[in-house]
């Protein structure tokens, strides 16, 4: 039994062995410190016991030069400790650019995966391994946390706001997936597994589960919601246009500016009255309640992938293409 | 310390029975409930908050028992979650914020300074009062049906997932908090007026700069706590929007102003157990403390710095980078004034004459596992190592040792120090090594392979978990199993000492604190006469002097040394 008995998790990310180093780094100094002073504890209690000739000499009182010592030298080691952790912790907070991009929604007590590409799982993440893997992640409820210990990672998943990590798995295999937040009755119930696959493999895993994606089932609740009556691209908009949005700056009726990014974007949707885009009347109703939490995340895919020239015309209302829009075939709608 | 009395401090007392001291100057209930002595009322504390550490430990017990199995076979799901909040509210609230303030700092503050009471002995015993008040609400709410938040009550869970009894849990802390408010206050007032003539600030003992610096704390956190906890009951009965993200809140915003109570909190509970192992330590190897200034100071130092390491607690909470990077430099920043004081505990220990009774026993185990506890701490203030273990068994087992290894170990050696001038008794000392012993290595065994545990993945609260970790979990149910009976050990012989155990006389340890110099136990009034101080704390050296000629230790004395 106690062959099965792991002591030490999979190094399974390319986050695991830079997070490890910097462990056993500071394990390495304390370990040493610790002894060092156990050893003279246990030397001092044995060599001064109470007996005749101990050598007892009350007379110390204390060395300015011993606690200057014992003041500066952990300062030392301290903040090479800071400085390495806040490198491994920006590295991990800053995802490669061509990361592959995920969304994840956790709720009590399941968490519910999309790929960009429309695949939706429960409880399981199919990636390929080799391939940096962003996330996206909110919540529907109270407070999750993303935890896969075997990658190093681990990110609080708040709602009403969307976070981001990344990981990049270097091992094919089937890893646990932890809730690390409190969140109620079945709190540990909330695992699941994420799958690193080799590419190919994963490839024909992708193709097995096309639903269409997730850019493409946005643009269908673009229209369905009645988003183009407004948000249309021709003289009688009654809203900006939304081309080409994400990653700008906008500007706003009360001179700020915000990036227009996934939190802009669902505030907009959810409470259109927060921020106003200048120039513009606030006419939008809420959507809070109509639309859940993954059908924005589709929507938000959808306005990401908007290139100008691809808002749907505004009468288009219940034929949308039979093309993924972000794909480079789409036939663009003449104004 | 060396005093001028108006008797002979050894002299011979006469037999306890025969004088007036503050156990026998009343009988009945009624003069023990509305006593304003800081003594009696320590008394009432002590045997309130020993109830509450029974109560928390067998929720604990419950808790461990439930994860020997993969599967958590012995409570339900639900019911797990009552019992850790349940075990997290009573032993951080009502155990280990009061103890060591509220007994024995109730009982020595006044003794160790030279005064006759507290500066303000009504609000003593109010507090007291106010104390059983939230006690009680929060008794009656987990009785009644429980709570399963979590003693972080984090929201939006707290004030608007749960169906629990979240409102009246939370109006028991906040009552309880007033009881801290003014045990801050009196301290601190009794600390600035009540001082002997030639009690200066550089006179007082280590025990005293530790409980102003708790003081200050409970006063300027606590006031925080209560309008966190009062802003959840808003949103939870009124449905006005401050964290619940629906609502038009905030959740990181209660995550901030909770941890600006709970993590200098954690000092309120460590600070007062570092004073009593500064005491014990000088007494027990016969030495005036190692750098006494640093010591001091580094108690103020982690009083301020502790205000500022809050966001630590939320590291992958979904703050900002920039912000956890300087709550990241600043938690390295308080972690210097605990290592200043390891480190002069142990230069301390250096030339002394080191005798290894129950509560120097309690007093190195207390540094040990305050060591481990503290060099994990450095592990989880690297963002990078944070990241990985945050919210898991590392966590637990980083925080027991602070607060079990290093609170209840100082609090047990201050108990057994100074039980003989609190009862006139002394313990066991054969049975109380034993008790020292296995507290030392249960608690080991508890919290060690949690550390593993919680590096390996396992989160924390969690009823049921993979059966990867049980081997594991197991080494720390039998850990726990052998300290509970570690801590039933002192309970049971420190009750019989009361009636069989040796009369002590005044000083039986030859400490040189003010509280020694007085019969055991203290009259009502303390001091016959006003205690003068003529010297620091912990003058070792005149005793040892003196001792030259009784040749008791010292031999190599009959030199004296340079003056001091």
């Amino acid at each position: 039994m106690f062959a099965a008995v792991p002591l030490f998790p999979e190094q399974a990310s390319t986050h695991a062995g830079r997070v490890d180093s910097l462990f056993f780094f500071i394990v390495a100094i304390t370990a040493a410190v610790s002894l060092l002073v156990t050893v003279l504890i246990i030397t001092f209690a044995v060599r001064y016991r109470r007996r005749p000739n101990n050598n007892y000499d009350p007379h110390i009182q204390g060395s300015m030069k011993l606690e200057l010592f014992w003041t500066i030298t952990p300062f030392f080691f301290f903040m090479v400790m800071f400085v390495w952790g806040a490198r491994v912790y920006f590295a991990v907070a800053e995802s490669p650019i061509d990361a592959m991009e995920v969304y994840v929604v956790g709720k009590q007590w399941m968490w519910k995966m999309q790929h960009q590409t429309g695949q939706r799982e429960i409880n399981v993440l199919h990636v390929p391994v080799g391939q940096a893997v962003k996330l996206t992640l909110t919540s529907e409820d109270v407070i999750h946390d993303f935890f896969v210990p075997d990658f190093r990672i681990k990110l609080d998943v708040l709602p009403g706001r969307y976070m981001h990590t990344w990981f990049q798995a270097t091992k094919v295999g089937t890893y646990d997936l932890y809730c690390s937040q409190y969140c109620g009755t079945n709190h540990a119930g909330m695992i699941g597994k994420v799958v690193v696959m080799e590419k190919a493999q994963f490839d024909g895993w992708l193709s097995s589960q096309a639903e269409g994606s997730l850019a493409l089932q946005g643009r269908k609740l673009f229209l369905k919601y009645q988003c183009i009556t407004c948000h249309s691209a021709d003289s009688q908009a009654r809203a900006p246009v939304l081309e080409g949005l994400f990653g700008r700056m906008v500007a706003l009726e009360d001179g700020k500016t915000v990036v227009a990014n996934e939190d802009y974007i669902r505030e907009s949707i959810y409470k259109p009255r927060a921020k106003i885009v200048f120039g513009w009347r606030p006419i939008m109703p809420s959507f809070e309640g109509q639309i859940d939490e993954q059908e924005m995340i589709e929507l938000i895919a959808f306005i990401k992938a908007l290139r100008p020239g691809e808002t749907p015309v505004r009468n288009e209302e219940s034929t949308p293409p039979a093309v993924d829009p972000t794909s480079e075939e789409v036939t663009r709608p003449k104004p | 310390m060396s005093t001028v009395l108006e008797q002979e401090p050894q002299a011979v007392p006469p037999a306890p029975e025969s004088r007036r001291n503050y156990l026998n100057a009343a009988f009945g209930v009624k003069s023990w409930l509305l006593t304003t002595d800081h003594k009696r009322i320590a008394i009432l504390y002590l045997a309130s908050v020993t109830f509450m550490f029974f109560l928390g430990g067998a929720a604990a017990t419950l808790i461990r028992l439930n994860l020997m199995t993969p599967q958590g076979d012995l409570v339900t799901a639900d019911t797990y979650n009552k019992l850790f909040t349940m075990h997290g509210v009573i032993m951080v609230w009502f155990f280990l914020v009061p103890v060591i303030p509220n007994v024995l700092g109730n009982f020595f503050l006044p003794m160790m300074i030279g005064a006759r009471d507290l500066a303000l002995p009504k609000i003593n015993l109010a507090s007291w009062y106010v104390f059983m008040a939230g006690a009680a609400f929060t008794l009656w709410a987990i009785l009644a049906g429980g709570v399963d938040t979590g003693w972080t009550f984090y929201t939006p869970f707290s004030s608007k997932s749960s169906h629990t009894n979240v409102i009246p849990t939370l109006i028991g802390i906040v009552i309880s908090g007033f009881s801290s408010i003014f045990t801050g206050l009196n301290f601190v007032v009794t600390v600035h007026r009540m001082r002997a003539p030639g009690m200066t600030w550089g006179r007082l003992p280590l025990f005293i700069w530790s409980l102003y610096a708790t003081s200050v704390i409970l006063l300027l956190a606590t006031p925080v706590l209560a309008i966190a906890l009062t802003l959840v009951m808003v949103e939870r009965f009124f449905q006005i929007g401050i964290f619940d993200p629906a609502l038009g809140g905030d959740p990181l915003l209660f995550q901030h102003l909770f941890w600006f109570y709970s993590h200098p909190v954690v000092y309120v509970m460590v600070l007062p157990g570092m004073g009593i192992v500064s005491e014990i330590i000088t007494c027990y190897s016969r030495k005036t403390i190692f750098g006494y200034q640093f010591v001091a100071l580094a108690s103020i130092a982690i009083a301020v710095l502790g205000f500022l390491v809050w966001a630590h607690h939320m590291f992958v909470a979904g703050q900002s980078v920039y912000s956890a990077m300087i709550f990241s430099a600043l938690s390295y920043a308080v972690a210097i004034p605990s290592a200043i004081k390891v480190f002069n505990w142990t230069a301390t220990l250096y030339k002394g004459s080191i005798s290894l009774q129950t509560p120097m026993l309690f007093a190195l185990g207390f540094i040990a596992l305050f060591t481990i506890g503290g060099v994990t701490g450095l592990m989880l203030a690297a963002l990078g190592v944070d990241m990985h273990v945050h919210d898991t068994y590392f966590i637990i087992a980083h925080f027991h040792f602070i607060m079990v290894g290093g609170s209840v170990m100082a609090y047990m050696g201050g108990l057994h120090y100074w039980w003989p001038k609190m009862t006139g008794r002394l313990y066991p000392e054969g049975w109380a090594k034993v008790a020292a012993m296995l507290i030392f290595f249960g608690f080991i065994l508890t919290f060690l392979p949690q550390f593993v545990l919680g590096y390996l993945g396992m989160p924390r609260r969690y009823h049921a978990y993979p059966p990867k970790y049980q081997v594991l979990n197991a080494m720390s149910s039998a850990g726990a199993s052998i300290l509970a009976v570690g801590y039933l050990f002192p309970f049971t012989y420190l009750l019989w000492s009361l009636g069989y155990g040796k009369r002590s006389g005044p000083n039986p340890w030859k400490a040189t604190g003010l509280e020694w110099q007085t019969p055991s136990p203290p009259p009502t009034d303390n001091f016959e006469t006003t205690p003068i101080v003529t010297t620091g704390p912990y003058n070792y050296l005149q005793q040892a002097l003196t001792d030259v000629e009784e040749n008791e230790i010292g031999d190599q004395l009959r030199a004296p040394g340079p003056p001091v």
